[in-house]
């Protein structure tokens, strides 16, 4: 076992802090968050917070990025030096371009690119506390901010982690069980049609044990769509409501 | 971005004893204060000043003292310019802006010795207290070195020391203990641009693309000035600038009080 791993992992039929196995953590949503982005979104899960600002469609910079029949998807996904218990030093690494990729790529099919042809959008996600399923959040960020931009989308991608711990598959890990656990699984879906943009894992599990997982992620994915949704009608209608 | 519609906008209404958001010459915009919003760091604070927000975080490690100071702490502050805060910034190394922001708010908290770095030794020449003060903007709509070194002084002010296993010299990070940093002042940072010919407190986004000058002052309790800094092309007179740290000296009485 390595340093620093819990005994155990479910202790009275409850997990570490207090949740059910298929119990999220408290989320929480807020859309249009930095007035200087098109649009932009703060999400909350558990202590894993992050901010995401869209904008765009704009000019490529550089131009040759530019595309004649679709729109130029720029993604980077970043954590603040301080979000780590260990400070991470700033600036890309290995890590987060490679999350900046998957990122975009379950994002991308959700957009109608091709409407916005020798354009550029860029998602900018800051994550600034961390505590396990932070590519998730940011994904699940992402498209409420990409909505909040009004760009048009054919569905709002919802992302979750999932995985197994002490043998038990689990919903929405969180640190000790992603560090020390057997399995993680992060996924990502269009809600509508159930279609699978954001597929990751690593660790030890059978086909059955997968096939289990996906239903269990698939289902908290709706679950996370309705709070987009919800923050998406409640920033517009209080703009509504400003304007009376 | 610098347009000059914008600032003949901002000039005509200054000359007419007028800004756009109808604030007085030596007024700030709305301040607003979330202390330790960030679990993960060690001490943390968001300020909201008008529509620009920053996060500044502090985080501690232990590490080698410098030579030249071999039983003293080390500081080191570092501001990221991200994309997420303005279509100005680009992702990238820290540019020239970004350092100047970081050595402004460095020399504000290093200059007052509001630090006690000798308290932040744990074991001369080898084994001292690294102090990391990172500053985010997530929205720029101008003053980001107000609003940056005032969350940089509570996100101080608030900071726990983590454990620190000296039998295994190891950190724990997520450990804290109820050790605050040893501080001993408060240096507070007022920022004036001047536009033609006119002289503002705390520019707004839009005057800031109009200044021709801007002055930064950090005073600490006692009334004495412990940093400044002239920055863009423009220039200022040295009655000017006495004037300018009279009026800081006032300003920062009322900002002192917002410091918990």
């Amino acid at each position: 076992m390595k340093a620093g791993a819990p005994d155990k992992f479910i202790v009275k039929g409850k997990r570490l802090d207090g949740r059910k196995i298929d119990e999220l953590r408290p989320i929480k949503i807020k859309a249009g968050v930095i007035k200087s982005a098109d649009g932009s979104a703060y999400l909350e899960m558990g202590e894993t917070t992050v901010l995401v600002a869209v904008r765009g469609p704009r000019e490529v910079i550089p131009r040759h990025l530019a595309m004649p029949d679709k729109a130029y998807l720029n993604c980077v996904y970043d954590m603040m030096s301080f979000a780590t218990p260990e400070r991470n030093r700033p600036g890309p690494s290995r890590r987060s371009t490679e999350i900046s990729k998957v990122m975009k790529d379950a994002l991308s099919p959700a957009i109608f690119l091709e409407k916005y042809p020798k354009t550029k959008i860029d998602i900018y996600a800051e994550i600034t506390n961390a505590n396990a399923g932070t590519r998730c959040a940011a994904i699940t960020a992402a498209s409420v901010a990409l909505a909040d931009a009004g760009i048009e989308m054919k569905d709002i991608v919802a992302s979750i982690g999932v995985g197994k711990a002490g043998g038990k598959l689990m919903l929405d890990l969180f640190e000790p069980e992603d560090n020390f656990g057997e399995a993680d699984v992060p996924i990502a879906i269009m809600p509508r049609t159930e279609e699978i943009t954001l597929l990751q894992m690593d660790g030890d599990l059978s086909k059955d044990e997968l096939k289990k997982l996906i239903a269990i992620g698939k289902k908290a994915c709706k679950e996370i769509y309705k709070k987009q949704k919800q923050a998406l009608k409640k920033k517009f209608e209080t703009e509504k409501e400003a304007k009376k | 971005m610098r347009t000059r519609t914008v600032k003949s906008h901002i000039s005509a209404l200054l000359s007419k004893n007028k800004r756009e958001d109808n604030r007085k010459f030596d007024e700030f915009r709305n301040i607003s204060i979330d202390v330790n919003p960030i679990p993960r760091a060690h001490g943390s604070c968001k300020v909201k000043l008008g529509e620009t927000e920053v996060i500044v975080g502090v985080k501690l490690d232990v590490g080698e003292p410098f030579p030249d100071t071999p039983n003293e702490g080390v500081l080191i502050v570092n501001a990221e310019l991200g994309p997420l805060a303005s279509p100005e910034f680009e992702s990238g190394p820290p540019r020239e802006n970004a350092i100047e922001l970081a050595r402004v708010i460095d020399r504000g908290i290093r200059e007052s010795k509001c630090i006690d770095f000798e308290k932040l030794c744990i074991k001369e020449k080898e084994k001292v207290w690294m102090l990391f003060i990172d500053v985010y903007p997530i929205n720029d709509s101008g003053n980001l070195l107000d609003a940056s070194a005032l969350a940089a002084i509570i996100a101080l002010k608030n900071a726990l020391l983590p454990k620190y296993d000296k039998k295994e010299e190891k950190v724990l990070y997520k450990e804290f203990t109820k050790k605050k940093l040893p501080l001993t002042k408060t240096p507070i940072q007022c920022t004036y641009a001047k536009i033609n010919g006119s002289i503002i407190l705390d520019p707004s986004k839009r005057e800031e693309d109009s200044l021709d000058s801007r002055l930064s002052i950090s005073i600490l309790e006692s009334g004495n000035i412990c940093a400044m800094q002239k920055g863009e092309v423009g220039t200022f007179t040295d009655k000017e600038i006495l004037d300018l740290v009279e009026k800081a000296i006032k300003k920062s009485k009322d900002l002192r009080k917002l410091v918990k």
